[in-house]
């Protein structure tokens, strides 16, 4: 790109209303500040931390219990204390998000990889087909994500030995969550589709002989799939916290690389006796995570798609 | 030189089915419903001229320029494009040839471009399905001689459609429809969305291609001073039945068929006329529409005839009228 | 006196890039049982102008100066409970679309009747009557019958002349039709139209017809004002600016509309395209498009010239330039 260009392109991006937008609502401005600064600290948590919390040989159950720098008996070298293996909170926090992020991410990329096809060729294909999907649909939304999820971990769970079972425990959460909830972005992108596919500029590609593949791909997926991906921001948010319940419940991903649910979950024994740090961190680490992200999602919910509010 | 047929289209029926849903059609004992949206009409088109279609809304216009495009599934009937059925699942390259003779300008300014895509992709579109084009840069100078010739510039081809005004959007579209080189375009309405200045700035663009290129038109419209200003032929339609075919000039001289004359009578002009007839009733149901000649309701010249006795067109000078009274010599 | 006077109105939409100005120092009266026709291109600011009258103007637009009188009094800042009221009392509105201006859940008795008893001291009998009585006035057929009908059972010119009836139920003494028969056919648009001149020649009625379309404005107004990005540009009586336009873009806008039997195979139009409104030119906005334009043209926004006659105004500087000239010639 020329010089002229690269300047036109930075006016014409300072002056978009989105961008406008962005600037004139602090919250928002945070809420992203927030999230970027707690995913480059959780995936790159080596640059962060020299522990590896979940390496069982570099513990020392001498360090076990040390509360947060300023209380009394804290230490510098510990700034949110030490659980009751001598693990720092700080880094497993940093090492959970992680986990947590990746499975928030990775579930409704599969969701939406479910949803938006099946949405658009229910849209786009009327009759029977159309019936089907929605149905399937239908019945999904009626049973909670938690309980599919559950589900799916039983079988699982039973059907492969433990060990096997802690490798695996990350995909199977990923493949409960996204089968969870696609219908709701199948339902979004099938509305869009029924709205689109009788446009006029479809008629003008039907006429032309089009293949359907190609006007599904290039026509209607297009101007059907902001709204899908405005929802899916929160979405993460969601799933993060199903992910984390799940986690919570044991059920989630096994303590040996453990997500901020299963951190919350192993501090909880810990609260009466005392040492509120351990499960306190990580569940404000969730809180921020989760309320930045859906600032976010709110904010491009409401830019985009005023019709929504 | 013998006049060349461009587009023939014979007794072509266009049923929708408008059947209530199959529960509530098994509990009640109801048969499937059918609205005939086309109903037995047939008409040609001389190369190199325009045809228009004129009539009432819901009177099936629209259906017969997506039928003639094969956008819509058609009941009975033929539909010949410059000599190929355009329905025949005979060779490919034929059908390829047959599509690329037929394309469409549309109602809405709006809804008739995508608005993801860049002008110059909009317009290039049918150039790569029938692979028009040697290269990209055959393509893009296609692309910008098209937008030129539409009255606009080759810059244009960054921008996206919001960018453009209605009319110019109209021009965009027009861009399109030629990009495949068609011979024959079908214009459902390409104005009614527009202002008048920028009305005339459209239709005179399409009659100037119309010279250079020898493009055939069917052209839809509602208002009968555009389609006096477009057409050689006018086929009067109503409730999906031609009622009157004719050469323009005969149809605004010599209106013979009830439902022509009042179409006439109630356009208003500026001279302002001030006793125009008032009309009485209103457009038929087209689901369960009247026995006989669809227009009797409402036609001052009916007689038990007409009730009960479907007219057929017969011709009368030039003209072409599907009329008892016009056949009897009563009008 | 006047029913409507609208002195120097102005209507802008405060916007991140500055004001917008839509409407601009535009004054027009209406007396009681005259029909004003307000014509203009999309976009003109026709719409607003009725939208302020009745005060429903879309926030952030807001009238920033000039007054409207509805019979003298002020109406121009009222609060929205107060204009709820003189809306419902005095003044009728029509929009453009009749399907979403009735309620398609209640029947159109119904919201006759409890539009009549919210205005005025009825018993339900006496509001039905009434009711009653509105719809055969508006020409529905067998009103006592049609009276418990849903809106969908009835076809768009008779739920436009339901609208109408609507508009009628407090007896106004403004009516403001915001394009009433865009939507509907031709065959309708003139029972629509046959009704507004009904209305204002046996009930006094005093009403603004906006529309763009000039046929129904020479058939119905008596009086026409030409709005051209958000200005007056030209007022009088119909038959004199439709005969003899006097502002070339009026003269432009009557050229460019096809008459049936005028047989040319190109339209006169105004090249170009109206100005946004955040580029509108210094000077006359009509500038770009002008054909005889003087270097005046370019620098100050022309007025509106009543010297030549009390019943017309045009805002150009070429007919100052004329009448100066005339002057210059006399003494
Ligand atoms: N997909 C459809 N399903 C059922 N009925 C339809 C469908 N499309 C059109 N119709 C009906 O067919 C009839 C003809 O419709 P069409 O759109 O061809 O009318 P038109 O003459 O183009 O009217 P207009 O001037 O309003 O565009 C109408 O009664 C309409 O309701
Ligand atoms: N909410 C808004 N914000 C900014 N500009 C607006 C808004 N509403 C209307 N306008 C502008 O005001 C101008 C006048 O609009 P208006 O609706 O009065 O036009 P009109 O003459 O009625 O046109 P049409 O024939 O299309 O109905 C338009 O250029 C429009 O862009
Ligand atoms: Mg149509
Ligand atoms: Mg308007």
């Amino acid at each position: 790109m020329t010089k002229a260009g690269l300047i036109k392109f930075r006016n014409d991006f300072l002056d978009h209303d989105i961008t406008y937008s962005f600037l004139h609502s602090p919250a928002t401005i945070i809420a992203a500040l927030v999230t970027l600064v707690m995913f480059v600290m959780a995936f790159g948590a080596p640059l962060f931390t020299s522990y590896t919390p979940f390496d069982p040989g570099s513990l020392n159950l001498m360090d076990a219990f040390i509360p947060p720098a300023w209380e009394d008996g804290g230490t510098a070298l510990h700034v949110m204390g030490t659980d009751g293996q001598g693990r720092d909170i700080f880094a497993a926090i940093l090492y959970g998000t992680q986990v947590s992020l990746t499975v928030g991410l990775l579930s409704v990329l599969l969701s939406i990889g479910i949803g938006i096809p099946l949405g658009i060729i229910a849209g786009y294909s009327g009759g029977w087909v159309d019936t089907v999907i929605m149905r399937i649909a239908d019945i999904q939304l009626t049973i909670p994500p938690i309980l599919i999820a559950l589900m799916i971990d039983g079988i699982t769970r039973t059907s492969i030995s433990r060990d096997l079972h802690e490798v695996v425990a990350i995909p199977v959460l990923v493949a409960s969550i996204g089968i969870a909830s696609w219908p709701q972005y199948a339902r979004i992108t099938r509305s869009g589709t029924l709205v689109e596919r009788n446009k006029d500029y479809i008629a003008a590609a039907k006429l032309i002989r089009t293949p359907v593949p190609l006007i599904l791909l290039r026509h209607i997926l297009p101007n059907v799939i902001g709204p899908t991906l405005i929802v899916a921001t929160i979405g993460v948010a969601v799933a993060i916290i199903i992910e984390a319940t799940l986690s919570f419940l044991g059920v989630g991903v096994p303590p040996t690389t453990p997500s901020l649910g299963t951190l919350i979950r192993i501090g909880n024994s810990f609260l009466f006796s005392g040492e509120w740090w351990i499960t306190f961190f990580p569940a404000l680490t969730l809180v921020i995570l989760v309320l930045s992200v859906n600032l976010i999602g709110d904010w491009l919910r409401d830019t985009f798609n005023p019709k929504l509010r | 030189m013998p006049e060349q047929v461009a587009v023939q289209v014979d007794s072509l029926k266009v049923y929708f089915d408008v059947s209530p849903p199959l529960v509530t059609r098994l509990l009640n004992k109801l048969p499937r419903q059918y609205l005939k949206a086309v109903d037995d009409l047939s008409f040609s088109i001389t190369k190199g001229q325009t045809f228009s279609l004129v009539g009432e809304s819901g009177c099936g216009k629209s259906t017969v320029a997506r039928s003639v495009a094969g956008l819509c599934r058609i009941h009975d009937g033929q539909i010949t494009i410059n000599g190929t059925d355009a329905d025949l699942p005979a060779a490919r390259q034929d059908q390829r040839d047959a599509a690329e003779q037929v394309q469409m300008i549309f109602q809405s300014p709006y809804a008739s471009l995508n608005p993801r895509w860049r002008v110059r992709d909009i317009v290039a579109e049918p150039i790569r399905a029938f692979k028009l084009a040697r290269d990209k840069a055959d393509e893009r100078q296609q692309v910008a001689r098209l937008l030129e010739q539409v009255g606009l510039s080759a810059s244009d081809g960054e921008k996206y459609p919001h960018e453009f005004s209605g009319g110019q959007r109209q021009r965009i579209s027009i861009a399109r429809a030629l990009s495949s080189r068609p011979k024959f375009l079908i214009c459902d309405e390409p104005t009614s969305a527009l202002d008048v200045s920028v009305q005339a700035q459209i239709l005179n663009l399409m009659t100037q291609l119309q010279d250079e290129l020898g493009l055939t038109y069917l052209f839809i419209s509602h208002d009968l001073a555009v389609i006096d200003h477009m057409s050689d032929w006018v086929g009067v339609m109503y409730l999906g039945r031609i009622c009157e075919i004719t050469p323009k000039s005969e149809l605004f001289a010599n209106p013979r068929h009830p439902y022509t004359r009042m179409l006439l009578a109630t356009v208003p002009d500026l001279q302002g006329k001030s006793n125009r007839p008032t009309i009485t009733g209103e457009v038929p149901n087209p689901i369960t529409p009247p026995t006989g000649c669809y227009f009797h309701p409402r036609c001052p010249h009916a007689e038990d005839r007409c009730r009960s006795e479907r007219p057929t067109l017969q011709t009368h000078g030039p003209t072409r009228v599907a009329c008892h009274a016009v056949q009897e010599k009563r009008l | 006196m006047a029913v409507l006077d609208i002195s120097d109105l102005s209507i802008e939409f405060p916007t991140r890039r500055g004001i917008l100005s839509a409407v601009e120092g535009l004054s027009l009266s209406i007396e009681a049982g005259e029909i004003l026709g307000v014509v203009g291109e999309s976009g003109a600011g026709k719409s607003l102008t009725g939208n302020a009258v009745v005060g429903l103007l879309e926030p952030p637009g807001r009238v920033s100066g000039g007054t409207i009188r509805l019979n003298g009094e002020d109406i121009t800042h009222l609060s929205e409970n107060a204009m709820r009221r003189v809306r419902g009392a005095q003044i009728g509105v029509i929009f453009q679309d009749p399907l979403t201006s009735l309620d398609p859940l209640y029947t159109i008795g119904r919201q006759l009747t409890q539009t009549i008893l919210t205005h005025q001291k009825l018993s339900a009998a006496g509001a039905r009557d009434k009711a009653i009585q509105l719809l055969s006035e508006v020409g529905i057929p067998a009103p006592e019958r049609r009276f418990d009908a849903y809106p969908h059972e009835f076809s768009g010119g008779m739920r436009q002349r339901v609208v109408i009836a609507l508009a009628l139920c407090c007896d106004p003494c403004l009516i403001i039709a915001d394009e009433p028969t865009t939507a509907l056919d031709v065959s309708v648009q003139a029972q629509i139209i046959d009704l507004l001149k009904k209305l204002a020649r046996e009930k006094g009625v005093a009403t603004m017809l906006v529309t763009h379309d000039m046929g129904v404005i020479a058939e119905t107004a008596d009086r026409v004002a030409v709005i051209y990005s958000g200005r007056l540009v030209e007022m009088g009586k119909v038959r004199d600016v439709i005969d003899t336009p006097r502002h070339p873009y009026t003269r432009g806008l009557m050229d460019s509309i096809p008459q049936i039997g005028q047989n040319l195979r190109t339209l006169p139009n105004i090249e170009g395209a109206m100005p946004r409104l955040n580029a509108r030119p210094e000077g006359c906005a009509f500038n770009p498009r002008c054909t005889q334009t003087l270097d005046r043209c370019f620098r100050h926004v022309p007025p509106l010239d009543t010297t030549a006659d009390e019943q017309r105004q045009v805002a150009c500087w070429l007919l100052t330039e004329q009448e100066n000239r005339k002057e210059t010639a006399y003494a």
